[in-house]
């Protein structure tokens, strides 16, 4: 498992933890969840973890990668807390401290964004070869060959060779966001 | 009417039978849009998990160059993740007031700067609220007799911003649907999730969500969806569902503006219906009928 980096002063659990701290255990964001069923904690343990800030429980669980971004328990919660975007933070921080385990789903989501910062907009093709190659799995393409196929024959997604090197169209704006995300 | 018309990047790839629906359906109805131009993703949903500050700037990007091209008009947006991410600007930026200078700087980088004059509307939205079913009833050409038609809303178009419809028991489609000629399929799932990106990095579960929308379909003749995401999530892997659920679940389906596109009389082709992935024979030949 990563260290926490040193340089960071505001413990950024500590933001999620401030999200959910009006909850008061009711479970409606489980019961609401259509993928409670799926997740090794339910969202009512997670928002206790985050309140009592266990960031070892809370980052090994898969829960947060679980999240559909359905949005039911945010609408339904007691509290209006805003339960969908406290997902949100855990899978970013998650990704950020390239914790291993969740390799598959921050490979998903940084390759995503490469392609945005490359091109302005999402080429699927090139996105999908990128998160395979990141994957480093040969076996891994073989779960969407079948889709690929219908969609090429459908000529839905262009055959091209993904441009790996060179600038990227975004490469000014996705920078100057990095500095002001950086300033506290 | 004028819309600034925002199709996102799915639009152009797998969704491009939406696309080419919405805007055959729109311009049918009488309405205008100007395509938004040099418009770029909306962060989608990795946006947010990448960095909080640039999912809003991507989306506020857009906006921003609506601003600047000066249609006076609503932001017309087809995909539910698009919206969501449009309109969650507006919101975040009301709720946290440090917010707008930051995105502002960080759009001095384009040249742009967002004020937050245009509203956002869903596709939904527009067709449910800017036209009256009587005027839909007026441009239908053939009537959709005896089709059974499960109206399917998915999840971000309603929640958490969809203020047009009710987030639990959505209706918007249904008078749309009658004004068609078709017979709206009672069921519960039109506001359930599909597994949305699950279907990629947790397919199991995704498999198991579109598997219980499928089955509460049975007896309907085709689903009508207004997101591509559901639309991918619910056609592309019927194979799959049916194995798991140990029953063959193969149904139509459609996205609502290409049902809209048959009844005006609209050709095949021109809301593209080759591209759609899953349209069972006896769909094929009920509309053939």
């Amino acid at each position: 498992m990563t260290e926490h980096p040193v340089h960071e002063t505001i413990d950024p659990l500590a933001a999620v933890s401030q999200k959910v701290l009006a909850c008061m255990q009711c479970g409606t964001c489980s019961g609401s969840c259509a993928n409670a069923f799926a997740m090794d904690l339910t969202p009512r343990q997670l928002w206790r973890l985050a309140q009592l800030g266990d960031r070892e429980t809370i980052f090994q669980s898969k829960t947060f990668f679980v999240c559909s971004a359905c949005y039911y328990c945010t609408l339904r919660c007691p509290r209006g807390l805003l339960l969908t975007e406290a997902m949100s933070d855990l899978k970013r921080l998650a990704t950020a401290e390239g914790y291993k385990h969740y390799g598959q789903s921050a490979h998903f989501y940084r390759t995503f964004m490469q392609t945005v910062r490359r091109y302005g907009r999402v080429r699927e093709m090139e996105f999908m070869n990128r998160y395979f190659l990141a994957m480093k799995n040969p076996f891994a393409p073989l779960g969407f060959m079948s889709l690929g196929m219908k969609l090429m024959l459908k000529r839905k997604i262009p055959l091209e060779l993904p441009k790996l090197f060179g600038r990227g169209r975004f490469d000014k704006l996705f920078r100057k966001v990095e500095d002001l995300e950086a300033k506290p | 009417m004028k819309y600034l018309y925002y199709p996102g990047c799915s639009l152009e790839g797998t969704a491009r039978e939406y696309d080419a629906a919405t805007r055959a359906v729109m311009t049918a109805l009488g309405a205008e849009l100007r395509d938004l131009e040099d418009w770029t993703c909306c962060g989608a949903s990795a946006g947010e998990v990448q960095g909080y500050l640039l999912s809003l700037v991507l989306a506020a990007r857009n906006l921003a160059l609506g601003e600047g091209q000066g249609v006076p008009g609503d932001f017309l947006v087809p995909c539910s993740a698009c919206y969501l991410n449009l309109r969650r600007v507006e919101d975040h930026v009301a709720r946290d007031k440090t917010l707008l200078p930051k995105i502002n700087a960080a759009l001095q980088e384009e040249g742009l700067q967002y004020r937050g004059l245009n509203r956002v509307r869903h596709l939904m939205d527009v067709l449910a609220k800017d036209f009256k079913p009587a005027e839909i009833k007026a441009k239908v050409k053939r009537e959709l007799t005896g089709l059974k038609v499960a109206p399917y809303y998915g999840c971000q178009a309603l929640r958490p911003y969809g203020s047009y419809d009710d987030p639990e028991k959505p209706r918007s489609m249904e008078p749309l649907i009658a004004a068609l000629g078709a017979q709206v399929f009672s069921w519960e799932m039109g506001p359930k999730c599909c597994g949305a990106g699950l279907m990629t990095t947790k397919k199991e579960v995704a498999l198991e969500l579109t598997g219980a929308i499928l089955k509460a379909a049975k007896g309907a003749d085709c689903i009508v969806t207004i997101c591509p995401m559901c639309q991918m999530n619910l056609e592309a892997f019927q194979g799959s569902v049916s194995r798991r659920q140990g029953e063959p679940l193969q149904l139509s389906i459609l996205y609502l503006p290409q049902l809209m596109g048959l009844a005006f009389g609209l050709s095949q082709k021109e809301i593209k219906l080759g591209r759609n992935l899953a349209l069972t024979k006896e769909f094929k030949w009920k509309l053939g009928a």
